[in-house]
């Protein structure tokens, strides 16, 4: 397959070549006129909120985000995984599993104010009803053959038992 | 306000949320006019990224105006279009002083290692994104950038990350007059990473993909020479052959944690997720460079490890560079590139969509559906 391409003809080819022209180089320099901070350090945030902190800090940074503060099984399990560093497994392993169990908790949540969750919106299956109706249906016809089947087996299982 | 929340992996919805407060001296309020998910986005949606929690906003890719300002702002004030890079930077601490704003230390209090961004968990500090109506953006004195009135607003969008984060992978290769450049990943950052390529001087520029539509894009855009890998036995060996059999001078890998390519990299990074993800373009790169070349990663892995063949890079005597984008550092180079007509930032473009459709956007996006390349969410305050 005939693929080259002549450098010559991409607009722009080698402006960037000079490294004075490049902006990351060298990787850590000093900007000549600052970085737009006008503090020696930044005022410290107070939220009425719980934050967690790694292990691997001396103190709570100056600012911090304050979404979705932790909260039931899943906020447990989160301060329990931060209190290991920040190279240990465990930390990382157990706020996974805290994701799932927040999801749960999420589910609950809705139920609990009365709102039903459309999983098949919110996973935004209408995308795929629209821009690929074919594989959708195909997949919904496996569903529902796999769902058959095993109801199938079940009640064949059940009669075979009685008889037995 | 409206604004995306995560319900759980694959599921996202769009819902009314309290509008966000000035939290601290140095926070603006910006209405948001655009925002766009990003690739790294799907690592969150797919429920792979630790401590990502039910009811958040993602969103590090956004542009807006600022509605109210804290006490301390000097340099923006309300009516200002902005575009806000995905870094939130503190511009005073040891790493923001060097100009890597990307590894600030005093915008996450959850981990070290990654500085704050913007609605990417509460491993990158817990801060809600730009994917709603309106955002709270921290320190809004140091990265918010006032938008040049030449420059158009798709195009600043592009600035707050794919672009720069595209242009510094190009950079770290340290590409040198005719080197051959190899682009792991043919999504919006690997785009821009080929077009960079060819800014830096760059001989000859290849990208490698499994998915037709992005190849023939990028094929056209960059240009580049394409692959897909898929229809190559071994992508290794393949780039070998094809450059003499000495391997490409850089590659690049603008791919991370949900490469294809490896059952086994699948299996234990993703099925299963005993490693940071499936680091198979990674693998690719180390193994198919020449002695001596650089390898460049800007896609996104988890905290862990990952199966890496570090033995041949020391054997090679690679120089491997990654780091997260600097965009404030970037942005006056590439307003530059994008008013001489180097680059065309919002040709990446494909898909323009109201935030009340989030949930078919993130599954377009992630099923690469309707050829899909780079979405745009509108919220119903920008209409």
């Amino acid at each position: 397959m005939e693929q080259s391409i002549r450098q010559t003809s991409v607009k722009g080819w080698g402006v960037d070549l000079d490294a004075a022209q490049r902006p990351a180089v060298p990787m850590e320099h000093t900007p000549p006129g600052g970085t737009g901070a006008h503090w020696e350090q930044p005022e410290p945030q107070f939220s009425g909120i719980r934050v967690f902190q790694s292990i691997e800090r001396p103190a709570m940074t100056h600012v911090y985000g304050t979404s979705a503060p932790p909260r039931g099984i899943s906020g447990r399990m989160r301060a329990y995984a931060y209190e290991f560093g920040e190279a240990r497994l465990a930390r990382w392993m157990t706020l996974l599993a805290a994701d799932r169990v927040d999801v749960i908790e999420g589910l609950v949540d809705d139920l609990q104010r009365g709102k039903i969750p459309n999983i098949f919106a919110e996973m935004g299956l209408g995308a795929e009803w629209k821009y690929n109706k074919k594989a959708l249906v195909r997949r919904a016809l496996v569903g529902a053959s796999a769902v058959a089947a095993g109801a199938f087996i079940v009640s064949s299982a059940r009669k075979i038992a009685r008889i037995i | 306000m409206l604004a995306m929340t995560y319900r759980g992996p694959y599921r996202v919805r769009a819902e009314q949320k309290a509008e966000p407060k000035l939290e601290h001296p140095n926070d603006a309020l910006v209405r948001v006019t655009r925002s766009a998910i990003c690739g790294s986005d799907l690592h969150l949606y797919h429920g792979l990224v630790p401590d990502t929690r039910v009811g958040t906003t993602f969103g590090h890719e956004f542009t807006g105006v600022v509605e109210e300002v804290g006490s301390s702002v000097e340099n923006l004030k309300v009516g200002d279009r902005v575009l806000v890079p995905f870094n939130i930077a503190c511009g005073s601490c040891v790493f923001c002083k060097k100009e890597l704003y990307g590894n600030c230390h005093d915008s996450n209090p959850e981990a070290t290692a990654i500085g704050g961004i913007f609605g990417y968990s509460h491993t990158a500090g817990g801060y809600d994104g730009g994917q709603a109506e309106y955002v709270r953006v921290p320190y809004a004195d140091i990265s918010p950038m006032k938008i040049p009135d030449d420059i158009d607003v798709d195009d600043a969008l592009m600035l707050t990350d794919a672009l720069p984060t595209g242009y510094q992978a190009a950079e770290m290769g340290d590409i040198k007059r005719g080197d051959t450049v190899v682009v792991f990943g043919a999504g919006p950052v690997g785009i821009f990473a080929a077009r960079s390529a060819w800014l830096l001087g760059a001989g000859r520029v290849i990208v490698v993909d499994h998915v037709d539509y992005r190849l023939q894009f990028v094929k056209d855009y960059a240009p580049a020479e394409i692959i897909n890998f898929k229809e190559i036995d071994d992508p290794v060996v393949h780039l070998k052959k094809i450059t003499d059999w000495i391997g490409p001078d850089v590659c690049i890998d603008a791919v991370g944690a949900e490469a294809s390519g490896s059952a086994l990299q699948r299996l234990t990074g993703i099925t299963l997720p005993l490693q940071g993800g499936a680091a198979t373009a990674l693998f690719w790169a180390i193994n198919s460079v020449r002695k001596g070349g650089n390898v460049s990663i800007v896609g996104v892995y988890g905290p862990t490890f990952n199966l890496v063949p570090i033995g041949n890079a020391i054997n090679k005597g690679l120089t491997l560079r990654m780091n997260q984008a600097s965009v404030k550092r970037h942005l006056p180079h590439l307003i530059e590139h994008i008013r001489a007509g180097h680059i065309d930032p919002k040709a990446i473009i494909t898909h323009r969509v109201p935030l009340g459709e989030v949930a078919e956007a993130y599954h377009m996006f992630s099923s690469k559906l309707d050829h899909c390349i780079k979405t745009v969410l509108i919220p119903p305050t920008a209409m």
